[in-house]
């Protein structure tokens, strides 16, 4: 099977991607404090609407946080690997670069999802793990095996959602050439993944499970973390990623059918 | 005849940006969208009748997420990206060449992009009105026009604190990592996720003397009729820019004398 020539490959484009992004230091020293304040700023924002209400949408300060220590390790893994390597479509479209990608004899999206990476987005996923390690604390959470691999398997079901947003909205741009600004709609909507999905009104919740899965992003994992998930939202969270996968893929395939490269 | 010479300059730049934005209008709509995340936190504070802690009616919350909406739409300043870009690809040296400081052409470029963009604001704000039909309101012109000018000031203050830190990729390469950096106090701490007023005491003792509630939280406050202190905060914007202007005529002096083109 050619695994292996894929991760001696991966292996290559972590060397190279990492070689070029520490030539940077302080440039990830930078980008870390811009998490930790974010992270800061958020949970003061929280702070501001818990501080004369006890509950938010039947969830208590000490359980919302968890939903944050969440948000930051998907938004670290975002900065790490989507955000520097889907931006990257739009140049190679925009320069006519990508037929370089398309003849190399490795799958596409393998190459154009995994090429770079950004050292700092790691660090982000550390501090969310903190965060999260602390909120098993104070929210005395008991770790079990069953508990480990549920809330191991509803995470990574969020990462394959995520992705495939990204990448969808990214692959877009063969048609429209130019989105970076459809990526900032996504951001700012992915925005309200900080935040218990209880506490919006019902036509909100509708919009934002059935159109954009922002719920099943950070709101069942967390839930999962509380012991208050039912089997049925975790099945149906893996269905859900399932779906997004393939269809991004196969949207991919489809896409790059109609690509003709500069000056064509 | 010189204020003539002047006159036609400003026309010329403005022309020529706005029949360039005008090219880009679709990324212009998606960028109003992204716009939206007031509305996300207006969801919250009414869903969870938070408002009721700090006295201010549904109705006028609602008006000030939306004024905070305008306003925001009408101060983006996006200077630093551009001029990073235009300083990496070698494009200021030709700028700096000709008899005009390059930062009025970038400022022409985001008053176009305004113009641009107030259909959409204004198709976004009709939307919102038609799902809360109770929250219509017609401000007086006087007021009308004074929030006008501080949204303008606040803009001004804005575009000079991102010339400044454009003007470090004299130094740097990586500038706009440092306006990231910027951008998370002013995005918790300017009033676009909640209004100043809702801040801890802790925080309201020293915030007013940032320039942050001055960005968002004032000219939200003026247009929407909620309370504010009128004079005051127009005087503090103005004791802002010319705090800011001097530094950015040394900074960019400064960084003129350093900067070497491309191959010498």
């Amino acid at each position: 099977m050619n695994l292996r020539k894929y991760l001696k490959v991966y292996k290559k484009f972590l060397h190279t991607s990492l070689a070029s992004e520490l030539e940077y230091k302080t440039n990830i020293l930078v980008d870390l404090i811009t998490a930790i304040l974010s992270l800061v700023g958020s949970i003061f924002l929280l702070s501001i609407f818990f501080q004369n209400n006890g509950y938010i949408g039947g969830w208590k300060f000490e359980q919302a946080l968890i939903i944050q220590a969440i948000y930051t390790i998907l938004n670290g893994i975002t900065n790490t690997w989507f955000n520097p390597n889907l931006t990257e479509i739009v140049k190679h479209i925009r320069e006519g670069t990508l037929d370089f990608v398309l003849l190399k004899p490795i799958d596409s999206q393998f190459f154009i999802s995994l090429k770079k990476i950004n050292p700092s987005g790691i660090l982000e996923v550390m501090l969310g793990l903190l965060l999260l390690f602390f909120c098993i604390k104070i929210n005395q959470i008991n770790l079990n095996l069953s508990f480990l691999t549920l809330s191991s398997i509803t995470i990574s079901c969020s990462i394959c959602i995520l992705y495939s947003l990204w990448f969808f909205i990214s692959t877009t741009t063969i048609w429209f050439v130019k989105t970076w600004n459809a990526i900032e709609v996504l951001r700012s909507f992915l925005y309200i993944g900080r935040f218990p999905l209880n506490s919006f009104s019902f036509s909100l919740r509708i919009f934002f499970s059935v159109f954009i899965p922002i719920a099943f992003i950070t709101t069942i994992p967390s839930e999962v973390f509380l012991g208050l998930s039912v089997l049925w939202k975790i099945l149906l969270e893996v269905i859900v990623a399932t779906i997004f996968l393939i269809t991004s893929r196969k949207f991919w395939l489809f896409a790059i059918k109609f690509y003709s490269s500069a000056s064509s | 005849m010189i204020s003539n010479k002047i006159n036609r300059k400003i026309f010329t730049l403005l022309k020529v940006q706005y029949s360039n934005m005008l090219e880009y209008r679709v990324e212009i709509a998606l960028w109003a969208i992204s716009g939206i995340i007031p509305f996300f936190m207006l969801n919250i504070w009414t869903n969870n009748n938070l408002n009721e802690s700090i006295n201010i009616s549904d109705v006028l919350l609602s008006r000030y997420f939306l004024s905070a909406f305008f306003v925001r739409q009408f101060s983006v300043v996006w200077v630093v990206f551009s001029f990073e870009e235009d300083s990496l690809m070698g494009k200021v040296s030709p700028y700096l060449i000709q008899p005009l400081n390059p930062f009025f052409r970038y400022f022409a470029q985001h008053l176009a992009e305004q113009i641009t963009r107030f259909p959409f604001a204004l198709i976004i704000a009709f939307f919102f009105f038609i799902f809360n039909t109770e929250s219509i309101w017609i401000p007086n012109l006087g007021i009308l026009l004074l929030s006008i000018v501080s949204t303008f000031l606040s803009f001004l203050i804005q575009f000079l604190i991102q010339s400044i830190v454009a003007c470090l990729c004299f130094w740097t390469e990586k500038a706009s990592s440092i306006e990231r950096l910027l951008f998370i106090p002013t995005l918790f701490l300017s009033g676009l996720l909640a209004p100043v007023v809702s801040f801890p005491k802790y925080v309201k003792s020293w915030i007013y003397l940032t320039p942050f509630p001055y960005l968002i939280d004032f000219p939200a406050n003026l247009l929407s009729g909620n309370e504010t202190n009128i004079s005051g905060g127009l005087s503090m914007q103005i004791l802002w820019i010319f705090l800011l202007f001097p530094l950015f005529k040394k900074i960019w002096s400064e960084g003129t004398k350093k900067y070497t083109a491309m191959g010498s």
